[in-house]
């Protein structure tokens, strides 16, 4: 049997204790030990962008993050951004501007779009799908997620 | 159209689950208990199985079973049932499972995988249509006449032809004898994935009484359990699919997957639920993929521009498994020409079998492959000619009413707007107007258009179904059997019994999360048909839960049936506004001031087939083969830029002539199914070495177009001409949207260089070779550039 360690997460606000493989992806010990349902996996090799979070205020693809190099992080999900019936900006945007089809990209594209929101509320259009980039969706052709972050920027202004 | 309340309103889809991260798919799906199977894929494209070895694998800790070919020995499909479990005798494709390992942990079942061992004595592997065709050709299957097929399909034992397709309509001779110019050219597109973002994933179990369930991502539950039954032998009845979300499907998620599989090995361990997850790669290399194609096209028309002779041979590269992909070599044979009136058609559609990853459907059934090359046929004509391709289009336009289908039948007058998707969709290209030529002199822009047409391919008994119950509060469930993968079609019914019945959009619940053993029958959720076929069954339904509500109110007020009408969710008298009962009144029947209740709980249900729908004759293909056609119309304009050989889509048109039931799910797909057709047009394509193997199984050499290669501008119209027997006239959209696109790119490229793109996709590589082989002048011009000239 491998060894295990043990890390400190903070999921969501919560910080738990959590024994792990050292060879095991963030994205598990997420949906495994954190009973995170938002993060999924389309690829596992850091190509599709589906499993992104927040860690440590970046966006990062949790399937290349080992548990190790996570010990100690602060970690963002869709879950972590509302509680029921409180929508942040974000989530408000995607549902009023159709931003979603599918749904197994979105919340990647969420975080993505929180992460724009709160950290470059000038974004151009270009930078915006700069970041976007990163992700892939295979439903929405893009243009109503763009909206969508674009709104969720103006909402946040007003706010 | 007449303004409604709820249809026609871009009211926000209910599934804001998946924006919260508590949306379920078959992948979050996990049993106490479970097992993991993990598939051994060949390592050869065309081999016989001389010996396996899982000796070793057996040996790993936790690993339960291995499985191979033999001990499943019968076939599974749905129109030819031509695939096995796991080989059997022969491996077919590069990646044609072998063996199935299952274990207690993924990782012991991995481990254990990699420790089965092969040998295969290796067979020339048939990797094109022309060599699958050669009359020396090894044999792929070689007891085809064994298979079971559907009535409609026609196969050739003893060659690799798995479905032969003939169209004949008027007098092919004379037809070309009348005509004053004539093109002729071949097509070609490659196999492509679907790359939708959920790996297919399916979960299996045998209850104690001998039910079967299965969680998987799919598009038709029905299908799946119809196709499980009679694949496996088992009582249908028995047999329950739950649908869960769907992380896209696009055709690849149609009939039966790979669900037989851990069906098959949890009937064989005491009924334990097993899961089979595939990763990425994986589902490249076991998923089927979409055919490949080659078109061989002759077309003629006369001086004024009228079309007056098509020949085709069209040929599709189905791989190894044709099962589904027989069906598109019909729905390319039966509708072989765009949206045009042709008097004289003369087509054979082949299906062909190739030592390749089995196919099936892709959005567009044929159709975005057919037009491809059917629309650069009329641009060529038009060059021919002299003639606007726009005005050849027009000219020749279907008349609903009038025209005659490729099948011989009339289309019917209620049919749509082809020409005013044309002309509309010209309007916004900005067709006649020269696009600017940018700056650098290497650099050229073109606008092309290109139109279509498609409806559903469904046996003519493709059946629908709606129940419709009234809760306590006056709230509404709908149950259906049509899958949600995306598009949303489930949110768009509850608009319809929103505006129906005159309640809130947010008191009519449809389950996105299903099971075939409590929601209505559906046939599958495929060919753009949901809407329509759902939407039928569905306003039956209302009709008939409507009908209900009348009787009750009839009875409490005393007056005839006739006297009442359904408004604001309640049954009231014409005229007496204060006499009326609310649906929570008599949700669970209405009980009268005297005690007597009456009536009881409020169910309508409704049902529907395509009834004016027939089998097309063996020997033409006459006869109507589809419900509804959806008519529309893309238009690009495009830039070419000669130094690095890229194609950009500026700004994508699409204007399509049936009226919407929510503007924002169906925007929604008009841009998705652009940036789709885009990315096919430009990058797609499943890449093999000279023996076979899949070069491609990764996003990172699979390209599929990201947010920065969107056009710049993205427009889409719905024109509002609707069928009389749809619901709001609504016919469906979904598939519609993807087929213009890389005729439109094609046609656009040679507005602007003057080269035919008559292969996808369009690359730099391949449209280098395009411009050596027809203007190799334009790279001297170039060289100047470059070398400085200026
Ligand atoms: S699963 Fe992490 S990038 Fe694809
Ligand atoms: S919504 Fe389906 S992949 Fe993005």
């Amino acid at each position: 049997m491998a060894e295990t360690i043990t890390i400190r997460l903070k999921v969501n606000g919560v910080e738990k204790e959590v024994t792990v493989k050292p060879n095991e992806r963030l994205l598990d010990v997420l949906r495994e030990k954190f009973y995170i349902n938002s993060v999924k996996a389309g690829c596992l090799r850091g190509e599709c962008g589906i499993c992104t979070v927040i860690m440590n205020g970046k966006l990062v693809k949790s399937c290349l993050v080992l548990a190790p190099e996570a010990d100690g992080a602060e970690i963002l999900t869709v879950e972590g951004l509302s509680r029921p019936g409180k929508p942040s900006v974000v989530q408000r945007a995607f549902i009023e501007k159709f931003g979603f089809q599918c749904g197994f990209c979105t919340p990647a594209f969420i975080m993505a779009a929180y992460w724009i929101v709160e950290n470059m509320p000038d974004a151009s259009e270009k930078e915006i799908k700069e970041i976007l980039n990163s992700v892939i969706c295979r439903c929405t052709g893009y243009k109503q997620i763009i909206e969508a972050i674009k709104y969720a920027i103006e909402l946040k202004k007003q706010a | 159209m007449k303004a409604y309340k709820y249809v026609g309103k871009p009211i926000p889809r209910q599934d804001v689950s998946k924006v919260f991260g508590d949306a379920i798919y078959a992948y979050d799906v996990k049993l106490p208990g479970m097992l993991y199977a993990k598939l051994v894929g060949s390592t050869y494209a065309h081999a016989r199985i001389k010996r396996i070895d899982y000796s070793k694998a057996l040996k790993v800790p936790g690993v339960i079973k291995v499985f191979t070919g033999e001990d499943f020995p019968f076939k599974v499909g749905i129109y030819a049932a031509d695939r096995d479990v796991l080989a059997r005798g022969k491996v077919l494709y590069y990646g044609h499972p072998v063996a199935g390992v299952v274990a207690e942990t993924p990782e012991a079942a991995e481990e254990a995988a990699e420790l089965i061992e092969v040998e295969y004595e290796p067979l020339e592997p048939v990797l094109t249509i022309e060599d699958a065709l050669r009359p020396d050709a090894p044999l792929i299957h070689e007891h085809m006449e064994e298979y079971r097929h559907a009535s409609f399909i026609y196969p050739r034992p003893g060659t690799n032809i798995a479905n032969y397709l003939k169209l004949r309509k008027g007098d092919i001779k004379k037809g070309f004898e009348e005509a004053d110019v004539v093109v002729e050219s071949e097509y070609r597109e490659p196999l492509i994935s679907h790359a939708y973002m959920e790996n297919w994933v399916g979960i299996a179990r045998v209850l104690s009484d001998g039910t079967v369930e299965v969680w998987s991502s799919h598009q038709s539950p029905f299908a799946v359990r119809h196709l499980l039954a009679a694949s496996l032998g088992l009582p249908i009845g028995k047999v329950v699919v739950h649908h869960t979300f769907v992380g896209g499907g696009f055709g690849g998620k149609a009939g039966l997957l790979l669900e037989h599989i851990p069906v098959l090995f949890s009937m064989k361990l005491g009924g334990r639920p097993v899961r089979l997850e595939l990763n990425r790669e994986e589902n490249f290399l076991f998923m089927a993929q979409r055919a490949g194609y080659l078109f061989k096209m002759k077309t003629g028309a006369t001086k004024d521009g009228r079309l007056v002779a098509h020949y085709g041979e069209y040929y599709l590269d189905a791989g190894a498994y044709a099962d589904y992909t027989v069906n598109i070599g019909r729905s390319v044979g039966f509708v072989p020409t765009g949206p045009y009136e042709v008097p004289n058609i003369h087509v054979d559609s082949i299906t062909v079998y190739t030592n390749k990853v089995p196919t099936t459907a892709f959005r567009g059934f044929g159709m975005q492959e057919m037009h491809f090359a059917f629309e650069q046929q009329i641009d060529q004509l038009a060059e021919k000619l002299g003639m606007d391709p726009l005005e050849l289009r027009l000219k020749n336009a279907i008349v609903p009413g009038k025209s005659y289908l490729p099948t011989q039948v009339r289309v019917r007058e209620d049919a749509g707007d082809p020409a005013g998707t044309m002309k509309r969709a010209a309007e916004l290209i900005g067709w006649g107007k020269k696009p600017e030529k940018p700056d650098e002199p290497w650099k050229f822009r073109g606008i092309g258009i290109a139109s279509f047409w498609k409806g559903p391919v469904q046996p003519s008994n493709a059946a629908s179904s709606a129940i419709v119950k009234v809760n306590e509060d006056g709230s509404v469930d709908v149950l259906v059997g049509t899958g949600e993968m995306g598009q949303g079609t489930i949110y768009a019914l509850a608009q319809i019994v929103a505006e129906e019945l005159g309640i809130p959009v947010e008191k009519v619940r449809v389950a996105p999360i299903r099971s075939t053993d409590s929601v209505a029958y559906t046939w599958q959720t495929v060919g753009s048909r949901g809407l329509f076929s759902e939407g039928q069954a569905l306003m039956r339904a209302l009709d008939d839960l409507k009908n209900q509500m009348r009787e009750i109110a009839a009875r409490v007020f005393n007056v005839f049936k006739d006297e009442i009408e359904i408004k604001d969710g309640k049954a009231c008298v014409k005229g007496k506004p204060w006499e009326c009962i609310s649906l929570a009144e008599m949700a669970l029947g209405y009980t009268l001031p005297n005690g007597n209740a009456i009536h009881g709980p409020l169910i309508g249900r409704g049902s529907h087939v395509p009834s004016q729908t027939t089998y097309l004759d063996p020997e033409t293909g006459r006869g109507e083969p589809k419900p509804f056609m959806t008519f529309g119309t893309g238009a690009v304009e495009v830039e070419v830029d000669l130094l690095n050989m890229r194609v950009r889509v500026l700004k994508a048109v699409t204007v399509l002539d049936t009226p919407v039931i929510n503007p924002g799910l169906a925007l929604g797909q008009a841009y998705g199914g652009a940036v789709m057709g885009i990315s096919i047009a430009l990058n797609e394509e499943l890449k093999l070495t000279k023996d076979g193997r899949l070069l491609n199984p990764n996003f990172t050499d699979y390209k599929v177009a990201r947010a920065g290669d969107i056009p710049v501008e993205m427009v889409a119209e719905f024109l509002g001409v609707g069928q009389k027997n749809a619901p709001y006239g609504a016919k469906g959209v979904g598939e519609l949207t993807m087929l213009a696109w890389p005729a439109a790119i094609a046609n656009a490229i040679y507005n602007a260089i003057g080269v035919r793109i008559r292969k996808l996709p369009i690359t730099p590589d391949n449209l280098l070779e395009a411009i050596k082989e027809q203007r190799p002048e334009l790279l001297k011009e170039l060289d100047k550039y470059l070398l400085g000239g200026e």
